[in-house]
């Protein structure tokens, strides 16, 4: 079998095998340097926004931040306390409000109207408004709400905030379902499981850590939103707790604060920035470790 | 496909499969199949794929309605009731009627609440009946050794044929009449599709099994029963030893020697 011709062959097929191995080595490296390259300028400007807050917002940390009110231009004191509590109090009612919503429609998409007409409408609209920009919520809830009501007030920006998360979470939550193998289901149908149970836990238990992310993802942009709060929430000097009445918010008084010529009030927006930065980092890392102890 | 398809008369049909065509939307899969399944014995479905055996498994306890598109017409009669045109909820049937699959899922739960999970679903049992429960089933399944000082660990990180076996006593737990397993053992390596092989075997002292299998000695070793299918029809259905020794058919014949498929 192995001639002269044979052996010929074998080189020919040796000598293209290298040239062929050569060229692949050397887009391989083409490839890996271009993805290098677009990762470092990514992480470049990361790093730089971070080192900035960083920098910048440290020096207005003080407990009297956590304890006094938005202060007057150009005086001595004064903190963010009322806009600290504005926004941890709209981020999270908007959030629990938001949260049972988009899980739920995202169920109806994922589990029960896949193929329906239904079904497809929904994920039609769903996805112009996860496009929607921020500030035509903003303008609808004060069409809808603040215009009728007369008065600007907590609960409007609690539902302008809702409504950016909703989308968010029944996108997540229908991706993530969708991912659980069939096998997994048909396993707990075939022991007599009805639909609901089996959805509630398996399918959604199976899915829960990418459910979990979508929340922070909606949570995470909701706590840095200022155009659906300018319409709706608006600002507030003062302290309040009332949903009724106008609420200060972390991001307006960012917006109102860095925009001036103040020194005192530029300080405590790079605060508020600082504030909001470590206060949606540090919630990433807990649910992520709270995840990670269970089943 | 005239198949002559009466049982010993020593043998006493749990299932009887009557006139039964399965169709994939337009697509006839199953062509007018009529067989009965012994109690207390293991059925092997034997054939090449897409001959129609783990269609015909999945009409046994109608886990085929999750998918609109699929539908079955004919009789099965599970203890002289249509289970096909049954009143009862699905769900009852499947209580009845177990099931265990080509690849192990276990749920996103402790090893315990693995086999807790389906018995809660059907029976209120005082904690320490729940115990002895589900030792029982990890001890028919063979798995109560391995097990037994981790149970509220997660049931995905056991091995393969663990996370296999943890499957088969999530399904025994229950109490079922009837066992289909299909193609259990073909992600599993030697050694655990040895132990499965001798639980089957056990097994049927309590239940009705039927086993989809592609490897030939395996219905050879663990079945009294078996059905070569092909292309949707039923060939040949017989015991096993008669089957695999003396096939009445050639088709049967070459395919068991290995000669086609």
């Amino acid at each position: 079998m192995s001639g002269p011709t044979t052996i010929m062959a074998r080189q020919v097929l040796q000598a293209t095998r290298e040239s062929k191995f050569a060229r692949r080595k050397r887009v391989n490296a083409i490839a890996l340097t271009l993805s290098l390259a677009a990762m470092t300028f990514g992480v470049f400007w990361l790093i730089w926004i971070l080192l900035e807050t960083v920098r910048l917002g440290i020096g207005g940390l003080s407990l009297s931040l956590f304890t006094q009110m938005t202060p007057p231009p150009q005086s001595e004191d004064g903190g963010l306390a009322n806009a600290i509590f504005g926004s941890v109090t709209m981020v999270t009612l908007a959030t629990l409000i938001g949260t049972p919503i988009g899980i739920l429609a995202g169920i109806y998409l994922a589990e029960y109207g896949q193929k329906t007409w239904l079904g497809s409408v929904t994920r039609f609209i769903n996805d112009i408004l996860l496009a929607a920009p921020s500030i035509v919520v903003g303008l609808f809830i004060y069409a809808a709400v603040v215009a009728r009501m007369k008065t600007f007030s907590g609960w409007a920006g609690v539902l302008a905030l809702a409504l950016i998360v909703i989308p968010v979470v029944i996108r997540t939550t229908e991706n993530m379902l969708s991912l659980i193998p069939n096998a997994l289901r048909e396993a707990a149908y075939a022991l007599g499981t009805p639909k609901w149970k089996v959805i509630m836990t398996v399918t959604l238990k199976s899915a829960r850590a990418g459910v979990l992310t979508g929340i922070l993802l909606a949570l995470a942009r909701i706590a840095g939103e200022t155009a659906p709060l300018l319409f709706t929430a608006l600002s507030n000097q003062f302290w309040t707790s009332d949903l009724n009445s106008p609420m200060a918010s972390l991001p307006v008084t960012i917006f109102k604060f860095a925009m001036s010529p103040y020194e005192n009030w530029q300080k405590l927006a790079w605060a508020g920035v600082f504030l909001i930065t470590i206060g949606v980092l540090v919630l990433n890392i807990l649910a992520r470790t709270f995840l990670r102890n269970k089943h | 496909m005239d198949v002559k398809v009466d049982l010993p008369v020593t043998e006493k049909p749990k299932l009887s499969v009557r006139n039964l065509n399965f169709y994939y939307s337009s697509f006839h899969a199953l062509k007018n199949i009529n067989l009965d399944i012994p109690e207390n014995k293991v059925t092997a479905f034997i054939g090449p794929s897409g001959c129609g055996k783990s269609t015909l498994l999945r009409t046994f306890n109608r886990m085929f309605e999750l998918y609109p598109e699929q539908r079955a017409e004919g009789e099965i009669m599970l203890d002289g009731e249509n289970i096909l045109t049954s009143k009862d909820d699905v769900s009852l049937i499947r209580a009845k009627v177990g099931m265990v699959f080509q690849k192990p899922t276990p749920f996103p739960m402790s090893i315990y609440d693995n086999i807790a999970f389906g018995v809660k679903l059907f029976e209120t049992l005082p904690r320490i009946e729940m115990d002895e429960r589900v030792e029982w089933a990890l001890k028919k399944a063979a798995l109560w050794n391995e097990v037994k000082d981790k149970l509220n660990q997660s049931g995905s990180g056991l091995s393969g044929g663990q996370q296999q076996r943890l499957c088969i006593a999530r399904g025994i737990a229950i109490k079922p009449e009837v066992l289909l397993l299909d193609e259990p053992c073909s992600a599993l390596d030697p050694i655990s599709t040895g132990k499965i092989e001798e639980l089957i075997h056990e097994l049927k002292t309590d239940y009705t099994v039927v086993i989809v299998t592609h490897n030939m000695q395996q219905a050879a070793r663990s079945s009294d029963y078996t059905a070569y299918m092909y292309l949707g029809d039923l060939i040949e259905f017989g015991p096993t030893n008669e089957v695999f020794m003396k096939p009445k058919k050639k088709d049967t014949e070459d395919y068991i020697t290995g000669r086609f498929g």
